[in-house]
């Protein structure tokens, strides 16, 4: 069947009304997937979220969050994370525009931020649990390792993600399934950051206020 | 006709190639009040000016906020026509969301106020 093949080649201008359009270009139909990925992932976190809210007081006589989190280390991360959203999006622009230069450089950003976040996260991992405040401590730390080291090995694929595509843009050039899967990759990219708003001000803010 | 012919997929804005100048202001704005809502937020949580009980609705409302920034400038989520499939995909993950949370967080505060044994007879139940 080539009907489906050459759909997607005709350009969007020779055709008029949405749904009478015949199937939609590809980079749409792909991008709306990865969009349901990513609102069932989101999915899954808020199962997380939820052990969380119900464990956090569960503390089983051991440290709190109170105690434990440092609202430094939280601030510079949340900064990290939202700027390397922020270039994130400048790299898509370079994408849609076909500049080589100006991809690399958002993505080298993109990617020092992403990977200044992951450091700075796996210190206090490391910090908690040479403390004695590692997940097998209690209910509370089960959750929060969960939840919180959760989302590093996200950001952690998505650095994997990152680094693979600018080797393809490096190779194949900006070729469509390249562009496409740019999309995909920046759509990732501010879905972590929307679910470290949440997860920074439920487990770090809302644990530390007064 | 200069109207939406297909739904535009999520995270495109639809005018990259016409006004990238444009389009950087887009997501400028949208860090700007991303800065903005998150250093409020941890204000807000570190402030002794504010009535103790109602910060942690105050935070929840300002991470909803942001969220929201997020989705309309890093995202490209609108209201427009060419984005209903995309708007009502997100509106049946935050109905999901919102049910996990809301039906876990619900269920188990009644637990353990039903179910809790009275203290000292027994004490492997070491919640608070």
């Amino acid at each position: 069947m080539n009907v489906a093949l050459a759909a997607h080649e005709i350009h969007s201008d020779v055709l008029t009304g949405a749904g009478e359009a015949g199937p939609a270009p590809k980079r749409v139909v792909v991008a709306y997937g990865f969009w349901i990925f990513l609102l069932s992932d989101i999915v899954m976190f808020s199962a997380l979220f939820a052990a969380y809210a119900v464990l956090v007081n569960a503390t089983a006589g051991g440290p709190t969050g109170a105690q434990l989190f440092r609202q430094g280390t939280v601030a510079i991360e949340t900064g990290c994370l939202l700027a390397s959203s922020y270039t994130c999006g400048l790299m898509l622009l370079a994408v849609d525009s076909r500049r080589h230069f100006a991809t690399y450089f958002g993505a080298a950003i993109t990617f020092a931020l992403g990977a200044a976040f992951l450091a700075l996260e796996f210190r206090e991992f490391a910090n908690m649990v040479a403390h004695g405040a590692g997940p097998q401590r209690s209910a509370f730390l089960s959750a929060f390792f969960a939840l919180v080291g959760c989302h590093g090995l996200h950001v952690t694929a998505g650095l994997i993600w990152l680094a693979v595509m600018m080797a393809q843009v490096a190779v194949k050039g900006f070729a469509a399934a390249v562009q496409r899967r740019l999309l995909c990759f920046a759509l990732f990219w501010h879905a972590l950051d929307i679910i470290w708003v949440g997860l920074f001000t439920v487990v770090y803010l809302m644990g530390v206020a007064p | 006709m200069t109207e939406a012919r297909y739904d535009r997929a999520p995270g495109d804005s639809g005018r990259a190639l016409t006004a990238p100048r444009s389009e950087v202001l887009f997501y400028t704005v949208g860090l700007a009040l991303a800065v903005i809502l998150t250093a409020i937020s941890f204000w807000v949580a570190n402030t002794s000016l504010l009535w103790g009980p109602g910060v942690a609705l105050g935070l929840a409302v300002l991470a909803i906020a942001q969220m929201g920034v997020h989705l309309v400038f890093f995202l490209h989520i609108t209201t427009g026509p060419d984005n209903t499939n995309n708007v009502l995909a997100l509106a049946f993950g935050v109905l999901i969301v919102l049910l996990v949370i809301a039906g876990s967080v619900w269920i188990m505060a009644n637990l353990n106020t039903n179910m809790m044994p009275s203290g000292d007879l027994m004490n492997l139940h070491m919640q608070h």
